[in-house]
């Protein structure tokens, strides 16, 4: 696996769930932190010359810590729109750090996209670590780590009242913004969204779509993380997202049971029709896509589909996305064509999966 | 009622257009409501956000402004920003912001957070003094526990560690 590999297969860290811990509704664990440099304005401030001076003390740190000297640092002006797009779809960074081209941002990321540190998106820094299944902890361990490792070079903006500065004041305090992918079929479908998500507002946390602020739910994806980043500890943020994520994940279990049991012919008619049309369909577009997708896991998880590994269906989330399948095709494709080959690839990963 | 165009979402805009000297109503979604209208709508999300972000600082700077006239031509050093750069952009422009606006700032950070200091982690290099006041406050605590246990000796000491610290800072 190298940087280029990254960027030309489906692959990236989180997909990988196999051992992943509750990894049957939990698709992938996010940590978060934000950080700037003491002397530097922040990011939307900086010109070529900030900018440049930002960098160098940025490219510095990294050759000079451990944790991250073997990680690949790119800018932007290096590499095409379509493969920052590749980024923005393995989650690696932002839809809105990607639509620059600026020599002074860009990523660190490892080879196997576990670490991404984007560099001068809305902060100087933000150390992300994504992991499969519910592993708060650890990714907040390795988050930490790195920002240990890298504050030896770099003078941090750190107010002893406020803690570590950044550009929005939704993000001072602790930086850190921890983040779970939840796969909620069961909730969604006997309507209990409301009830189960009621409180969490007033528990300092929120619950959104798959690609994160503003969009809307889709495949029954959720995202939850916590909003309040100052007067709690990094402890104390990542020990109150995992046991609200343990609850849900709880819930959503006792639910699929009681419709495995008490709807039994409804959920596997529902599973067979969507496992036909999927493996059946020649044009799809991504919102279909992913709500089939969504019954054939629920399948999958049930024990009614066999010989489906999470493996293949959390490949599929990305592998169906237009950058990637661009990058399969090797041209821009318009939405329709998109939605054939979509079709096609869809169809080769379950067919070799199943092989029914 | 849902999208007259796409029949999916429910239908949020209502689109009147001319079309040859017709009238045309039409029940949309944002996002059919979008394509037809074009440069009508632009829709840009972080647009909204930093507005969002803006009038809860913008709502300070009046308050502010009301009790200190001279509030508004305050600037950074650090960066040259007013205030009212920042509550356009929703965002801080420097390091040095927090410090010269801070009063400012306090109630946005009470109403986004409930709360508006930091307990979690130190940083080692520049936050050095917070780590030895930190430890001051430790052996404080240490030194009255000494004394009521009529632990004298060990009062002793942890006194002139006091002392030694307060020195460095």
């Amino acid at each position: 696996m190298s940087f280029t590999d990254l960027l030309n297969t489906n692959f990236v860290h989180w997909v990988d769930s196999a051992r992943a811990p509750e990894s049957d509704i939990v698709i992938s664990s996010r940590v978060r932190l934000a950080r700037n440099l003491r002397r530097i304005p922040f990011p939307h401030m900086l010109d070529e010359n900030t900018g440049k001076k930002c960098v160098e003390d940025i490219k510095n740190a990294w050759k000079n810590s451990t944790e991250t000297r073997g990680m690949n640092i790119v800018f932007f002006n290096q590499i095409p729109l379509i493969d920052r797009q590749i980024l923005v779809e393995k989650h690696l960074i932002s839809p809105n750090h990607a639509q620059s081209d600026s020599n002074y941002r860009g990523v660190l990321v490892n080879d196997v996209g576990s670490i991404a540190i984007m560099i001068n998106e809305e902060d100087h820094l933000r150390i992300q670590c994504i992991l499969p299944g519910l592993q708060m902890e650890e990714a907040s361990k390795r988050a930490q780590k790195i920002d240990d490792d890298l504050e030896n070079n770099l003078d941090y903006a750190f107010n002893e009242k406020r803690g570590y500065l950044t550009s929005c004041p939704t993000n001072v305090g602790t930086g850190m913004r921890a983040s779970v992918m939840l796969h909620l079929p069961g909730i969604t479908i006997s309507g209990q969204t409301n009830r189960i998500f009621q409180n969490i507002n007033q528990l300092g946390m929120t619950i959104r779509g798959l690609y994160g602020e503003g969009t809307e739910i889709v495949g029954n994806f959720y995202q939850l993380s916590n909003q309040v980043t100052l007067g709690l500890t990094e402890e104390d943020i990542i020990y109150n997202l995992t046991s609200i994520a343990r609850q849900i994940v709880e819930q959503e279990r006792i639910i699929r049971e009681k419709l495995k049991v008490q709807m039994q012919y409804q959920i596997e008619d529902r599973i067979g029709r969507a496992y036909g049309i999927i493996t059946n369909a020649k044009v799809i577009t991504s919102n279909e896509a992913l709500s089939l997708l969504s019954d054939v896991r629920l399948g999958v998880n049930l024990g009614i589909i066999k010989d489906i590994k999470s493996f293949t269906l959390n490949e599929l989330i990305v592998a169906i996305r237009p950058a990637h399948l661009q990058k399969r095709t090797g041209k821009e494709m318009t939405a329709v064509e998109r939605d054939i080959t979509r079709a096609e690839v869809i169809k080769e990963k379950l067919n070799a999966a199943g092989s029914k | 009622m849902y999208c007259q165009e796409c029949k999916q979402k429910p239908a949020t805009v209502f689109l009147t257009q001319m079309f040859n000297g017709k009238k045309i109503e039409m029940h949309l979604c944002e996002e059919c409501a979008a394509k037809k209208g074009g440069s009508l709508f632009d829709i840009d999300s972080q647009f909204s956000v930093s507005n969002l972000l803006g009038t809860l600082l913008g709502t300070n700077y009046n308050l502010q402004q009301a009790v200190t006239p001279s509030a508004n031509v305050k600037q950074c050093p650090g960066c040259q920003m007013s205030l009212k750069n920042i509550s356009q952009t929703g965002k801080l422009s420097c390091a040095e912001c927090y410090t010269v606006f801070e009063k400012e700032i306090e109630p946005t950070l009470r109403r986004i957070h409930g709360n508006s200091r930091h307990i979690g982690k130190i940083p080692v290099r520049g936050g050095e003094k917070v780590l030895v006041k930190n430890k001051i406050a430790q052996l404080k605590s240490q030194l009255q526990k000494a004394v009521a246990n009529e632990e004298y000796e060990k009062a002793a000491e942890i006194r002139d560690s006091i002392k030694d610290m307060q020195n460095q800072l």
